[in-house]
């Protein structure tokens, strides 16, 4: 189906008005050597038909798997009624609609999305959402540069268990607007930053990831209060899930996090191959004029009667151009919509009970895992619902030979982070019973005793 | 028609400058600029001691429907800021060239008075933008 409403006879008679002999001719101040016919790996164009095709059999590849992944996206159960309200046709829309005002829902919607994150971050302000946990450590680390202008140093620090594809996707975004990525040390025995760090510069914000992308935790307290000491704001990057149990960033140190971001996936969106998710991004109140994207504020309106509105847009990018707080401020309106209704329907109890029984299945895989011969833990100390372990052999393997049986046995960490050895993170949610613990602890053994 | 104080320069950029005493510059928008940008809800300040080269932003004001830019005229060092403006930026509407002052810089050097506009040539600016 054309998305171009226009005839040929239109695009015609409107060169014609114009002057302009071709739509190429519109192009022509682009520079001709920035011009490219094709893109490495995107091929061209497909019918419907063939798409179709494609898409179903890449969707019959996928089966049914037993998946001890986590590594960032996490499988939890999905109440049925999740999707079923979400798809609706009055919320079916990625968008945030254009004249939002005239979409109250909508906008009640979003408003109550925001009102849930910023009690789970215990934060001040939430944005209506960003792409995913990704892109959304990219703007914080923008935001903070641009909110603490004391240091022009544009230095971002990571802790080590920082997403390792976060930092290539930050890198990315913000590595071209004069921002740089350095990793703070690791203790070996722990997984988790150490402090101080021998720096000549003081860095502009310290990011700290809760769990980590390992599993552990991290003092984050300690952590908070060194970085504020050397000036720098904190960015939280958190897992929504962890939040029913763990402290929530606003409270971390004597100050808490200045900005929390994190992957909304974990909250009623499936896993889908890796997207579409969201991210999410609260911050305290000072910091709310640098922070991008929409944000939805309720009002009252001319009768008095309350009503929701976009605020705070004089720094977006359709009034403020290339000086906007962001380029990428749309939002992911669906996805939001379903974590709202996901969040609406556990509660905090319901949310709280969903981490405690993750917590409490990867305590036991990790201890059906360690009781192998050739499997011992990386790191000591506390997890959440994910831990790393090391194998005596390659783990890529291991994997494979575990996949032939149907389970997707965890993230290899050896090609990321090759300085861990032969490392695997894995990770059992709610959705894992102890049979399904025994048949993977089973299957490793057989694996490894080959 | 707007305000246009005699004893004051101007930019292009729609600021004035007021030379003191002292020999600090005072610095804020004119009445036409406020009057363009609407009821102002926030102006983000530079802090004070922090060194700021001509052309180069440093500060922001904000209406509710724009946020925009305002420029250092000429290269030297904040030395005060109007701290009012946090609580209450609409003083910038009210009273452009007094209470509504943004910032104070110290010139590095001699001010190059004729990268500046007198009153007459801002009139003509205004008088070429309105037509």
């Amino acid at each position: 189906m054309p998305f171009i409403p226009h005839t040929e006879d239109d695009t015609k008679e409107m060169l014609k008005a114009i002057g302009a002999p071709d739509l190429d001719a519109l192009f022509d101040e682009i520079p001709a050597d920035l011009i490219i016919d094709s893109l490495d790996g995107v091929p061209d164009a497909l019918s419907e038909m063939e798409i179709t095709r494609l898409m179903r059999g890449r969707a019959a590849q996928d089966g049914a798997p037993l998946c001890f992944i986590g590594a960032g996206a996490y499988e939890h159960h999905i109440p049925q009624a999740v999707w079923d309200i979400a798809t609706r046709g009055e919320y079916y829309s990625a968008y945030t609609p254009y004249q939002a005002e005239a979409s109250q829902g909508t906008l009640q919607t979003i408003y109550e999305y925001q009102t849930m994150i910023t009690e789970l971050t215990g934060l001040d302000v939430s944005n209506a959402s960003l792409y995913d946990g990704a892109s959304a450590l990219a703007e914080a680390a923008l935001m903070a540069v641009r909110g603490n202008r004391n240091n022009k140093s544009g230095r971002i620090l990571l802790a080590p268990g920082v997403n390792p594809t976060y930092e290539k996707v930050a890198l990315a975004i913000a590595g071209s607007q004069g921002l740089s990525f350095d990793r703070m040390p690791m203790d070996a025995v722990t997984g988790n930053a150490v402090t101080p760090v021998n720096d000549s510069e003081a860095p502009v914000a310290v990011v700290i990831q809760q769990p980590s992308f390992y599993g552990t935790l991290e003092d984050a307290d300690r952590l908070t209060n060194w970085a504020h000491e050397q000036g720098a704001r904190v960015i939280a990057v958190v897992n929504p899930t962890s939040l029913a149990l763990l402290k929530a960033p606003g409270h971390w140190g004597d100050e808490g996090a200045d900005i929390a971001i994190g992957e909304g996936q974990p909250l009623g969106v499936p896993l889908s191959s890796g997207g579409p998710y969201f991210g999410f991004m609260t911050c305290k109140q000072k910091q709310v004029r640098q922070m991008p994207g929409r944000i939805v504020g309720r009002t009252t309106d001319l009768n008095g009667e309350p009503g929701f509105t976009l605020t705070l847009q004089a720094r977006e990018q359709h009034i403020r151009r290339s000086k906007a707080t962001s380029n990428i401020c749309t939002n992911q309106g669906l996805m939001v919509t379903a974590a709202t209704i996901y969040m609406a329907l556990l509660g905090f109890e319901g949310l709280r009970q969903v981490a405690i029984r993750s917590h409490q299945m990867t305590q036991r895989l990790l201890a059906g895992l360690t009781a192998i011969d050739g499997v011992d833990r990386l790191f000591d100390g506390p997890y959440f619902h994910e831990v790393a372990v090391r194998l005596d052999r390659p783990v890529a393997a291991v994997l494979d030979a575990l996949a032939a049986q149907n389970i997707l046995g965890g993230y290899d960490l050896s090609e990321a982070s090759p300085e861990l050895g032969n490392a695997l993170l894995v990770c059992a949610t709610e959705t894992k019973t102890d049979a399904d613990i025994d048949a993977y602890v089973d299957a490793l053994k057989s694996v490894l005793t080959k | 028609m707007s305000e246009l104080p005699g004893d004051l320069l101007y930019t292009s950029e729609h600021e004035w400058l007021r030379r003191e005493e002292d020999g600090s510059v005072t610095i804020g928008v004119t009445d036409h600029a406020q009057a363009a940008l609407g009821d102002l809800v926030y102006v983000e300040l530079p802090e004070v001691g922090q060194d700021v080269d001509s052309g180069g932003d440093m500060a922001v004001v904000e209406s509710v429907k724009a946020a925009s830019d305002v420029y250092a005229p000429i290269d030297g060092t904040v030395v005060a800021v109007n701290e009012e403006l946090a609580d209450d930026p609409e003083k910038i509407n009210a009273d452009p060239y007094g209470d509504g002052w943004i910032v104070r810089l110290q010139p590095n050097g001699d001010i190059d008075e004729s990268a500046l506009m007198t009153p007459d040539d801002y009139q003509s600016l205004l008088d070429e933008e309105e037509s």
